[in-house]
């Protein structure tokens, strides 16, 4: 029994383990998926999304400029290069130590004067200036090979979404995706919406004859795989001329909602006190003024729940889009087919993939984040005792 | 006028039937209380009353109109519910504005007419809030306020006081009397307390299994109960039966061992019977010893002394005073005879 002190059952503990499990197993993807989207392909192959975001440290290689060309002759027989090894840009990152052979990598300090013997020597500044001298001979030929030990500070690129959202030379862009995506799915959640939460009412609160057969059959409905309905849906919006397009998806989409749309609604408006319903009656409220008025305001947190669902749902559906929607045009591409073919043509473009995608999953996290407290159901409260 | 007339009013519910030909006269601006115990089918029949269940047979009248086909909305009524029944997402004004606003009222008229029921009801400060911000003796005056701004004909009430805590009941009773004398419209009160009952009522109709079983005043079903179980219900704590046999005109009583004399029993000459006095009409002799009090309960002012009898029946004797028993004495009783009720032991109706 939970809510007795000192008695706290092992399932509660499981209970709160899997949830922490879940929540990890959801964060780490999306997370990664976001990180990456913001790096540039060749960090996505040298390190992973979570090393993105602290200072690396790594070892550069890099060689001194070319002595023929930059050597200056300060006295007779020693010549001199002065220059910064990170050339003309400014280096953000840190520069902790320095080498000159791989064989001893870190082996000096900024500051530090190496002897390459025979009075050769390099100095090499925190700042990366360097100050290379030695005879003729030696200031010659190949410029000296320098191993740089620094910290570069987490490093981060916009460019991704520029490509993916308005590079207008992209044949491949996610806008265009976006917009039909948009198109498709917002009245492909009103649209149920409105004829579940008319028909719940029926069935919930209005007396007729076959009202329990109807629930029934709704219920059975809800059982009914969708793959079954494609073939023949698709063949009758063809016969009467609607084809493939966005009203076909629309309707599409809404008979499919339907049954869990009423179910759940009906569900939920059953449960509504019906002493309220009895108190408008007598009220003179008509059943229309009823639903308007009382229950569709009180049933808003079952209307929000179904409404994320279906939202989600849609906007992430593949298969009756490709059904219904998508011709040969290619105009009326949606976000999830898009990605499908991103994955075939741009396979290795790790950043355009993930940049995509999270894309994709932008809308329906903001939808979840800006609806959750409409999922709690907490407006019944005070109504009755 | 705007009485309410009941005419032989049948219920069933298919094969069912738990209204049994209910035929009752409510005066105009009486207030008329259905008491009753659960599942006798006083709610049944007020929400018949108020158009919320379908009459099966007979006529409702209410004033000259025969409402038995009408809708809710069209009888004149309004209803107070046990739960309030307020809508959660509306503010109190919205609440009580809402009947006159769904019957096309303009919004000076409702406006008007919900601050004069606040005014009445005192609920002047909570009008912009929402029912959740109320205490429940707050919801309910609302939920009256509601049924008061529609101005009906005839108020119905369902049992609206079993949700409040005891000392805010006997307030909001104060206050439902008040009302009524204010307004001096028809009421319908159902409650299963008896005290609500008797404290509010013009005309008490007690009901048992879907029939009648008496109406009449208060003090009227107090002092003259037509059968036993009339007698039984009325008055707190109930009356005390015990079996007696009535033998040469009077009525052997083995549970108080004595025989009464009534003059009424001679026409009844050794007929089973039951013997109903009420707690308030005993007192105690402390001379006698034919009872064993098992137990005293006292409540300050009285105390109820819970006697056994030689036969095993058990009495109860309210006390007064200062001098009263305690557990395990041994007592006699003393009554007035012609405080004894007679009923029949087979059909219960009173012997008179």
């Amino acid at each position: 029994m939970d809510g007795i002190a000192g008695n706290k059952a092992p399932v509660v503990w499981a209970l709160n383990i899997s949830v922490v499990a879940l929540v990890l197993l959801w964060l780490f993807p999306t997370l990664g998926l976001f990180v990456s989207s913001f790096r540039t392909g060749d960090q996505i192959t040298a390190s992973g999304w979570w090393s993105a975001m602290f200072p690396a440290e790594q070892t550069i290689q890099l060689r001194a400029a070319d002595p023929d060309e930059n050597r200056v002759e300060t006295e007779s027989g020693v010549f001199v290069v002065e220059a910064n090894i990170f050339g003309e840009e400014a280096f953000e990152g840190e520069l902790t130590a320095w080498a000159t052979s791989s064989r001893n990598l870190s082996a000096f300090a900024p500051g530090d004067t190496a002897d390459l013997g025979d009075g050769e020597t390099l100095t090499l500044n925190a700042d990366g200036t360097y100050i290379w001298q030695g005879n003729d001979d030696q200031i010659s030929g190949r410029g000296q090979r320098i191993f740089i030990d620094a910290t570069t500070p987490p490093d981060f690129t916009l460019d991704n979404y520029g490509f993916v959202l308005f590079d207008e030379n992209n044949s491949e862009g996610m806008a265009k995706a976006f917009f039909n995506t948009l198109t498709v799915v917002i009245p492909a959640t009103i649209i149920p919406i409105l004829i579940a939460a008319f028909a719940a009412y029926a069935l919930a609160w209005m007396d007729f004859p076959g009202r329990a057969l109807l629930i029934a059959a709704v219920v059975g409905l809800l059982v009914v795989p969708l793959q079954l309905a494609l073939i023949p849906l698709l063949s009758f919006h063809n016969s009467i001329g609607i084809g493939k397009g966005y009203l076909g998806v629309w309707l599409a989409h809404t008979g499919f909602g339907l049954p869990l749309a009423i179910y759940l609604l009906r569900n939920y408006m059953v449960g509504l006190p019906r002493d309220i319903i009895e108190n408008a009656k007598v009220d003179g409220a008509t059943d229309f003024q009823i639903f308007t008025k009382i229950i569709l305001p009180l049933s808003f947190p079952a209307l929000a729940s179904f409404a994320i669902f279906q939202f989600l749902w849609t906007w992430n559906d593949l298969l009756v889009a490709l059904v219904f929607l998508i011709d040969a045009s290619g105009q009326t591409t949606v976000m999830t087919k898009q990605i499908v073919e991103l994955l075939g043509t741009r396979g290795g473009d790790w950043e355009i993939l993930a940049t995509s995608a999270f894309v994709s999953i932008a809308v329906p996290l903001i939808v979840f984040f800006a609806m959750q407290k409409y999922l709690v159901r907490g407006l019944l409260a005070g109504s009755v005792k | 006028m705007t009485g309410v007339t009941l005419n032989s009013v049948i219920k069933k519910y298919g094969e069912t039937q738990v209204i049994h030909g209910v035929d009752l006269e409510i005066e105009d601006g009486e207030f008329c209380v259905f008491v009753g115990p659960s599942g006798c089918g006083k709610s049944t029949l007020l929400r018949m009353v108020a158009g919320l269940e379908e009459t099966t047979g007979g006529q409702i009248h209410i004033g000259a109109r025969d409402v038995t086909k009408l809708d809710p909305s069209e009888r004149g009524v309004a209803m107070v519910f046990q739960t309030y029944a307020l809508y959660p997402h509306m503010t109190v004004k919205e609440n009580m504005g809402f009947g006159l606003k769904m019957n096309g009222h303009p919004k000076n008229v409702i406006d008007e007419k919900v601050a004069e029921a606040s005014r009445i009801l005192k609920l002047d400060e909570y009008l912009d809030r929402k029912p959740a911000a109320l205490s429940g003796g707050q919801r309910q005056r609302v939920s009256i306020g509601r049924a008061i701004v529609r101005g009906p004909e005839v108020f119905l009430f369902d049992e609206p006081l079993s949700n409040l805590d005891a000392e805010l009941r006997v307030d909001m009773r104060v206050e439902i009397s008040r009302l009524h004398r204010e307004i001096g419209a028809t009421m319908i009160y159902v409650t299963h307390d008896q005290v609500e009952a008797m404290t509010l009522a013009d005309k008490i109709v007690v009901l048992r299994k879907g029939v009648i079983e008496q109406v009449g005043a208060p003090m009227e079903l107090y002092r003259d109960p037509n059968n036993k179980f009339v007698g039984g219900f009325i008055g707190s704590p109930s009356m005390n039966f015990v079996g007696g046999t009535i033998k040469n005109g009077g009525v052997d009583v083995p549970g108080l061992g004595r025989t009464v004399a009534k003059s009424v029993a001679a026409a009844h000459e050794s007929k089973a019977v039951h013997v109903g006095l009420r707690p308030e009409h005993l007192s105690l002799d402390p001379a006698g010893d034919t009872f064993r009090v098992d137990l005293t309960e006292s409540l300050g002012g009285v105390s109820y002394a819970y006697l056994q009898a030689p036969t095993g029946e058990r009495i109860v004797v309210e006390e007064r005073g200062d001098d009263r028993v305690s557990e395990g004495d041994s007592v006699g009783l003393n009554f007035e005879t012609e405080r004894v009720y007679l009923f029949d032991a087979e059909t219960e109706m009173r012997i008179r």
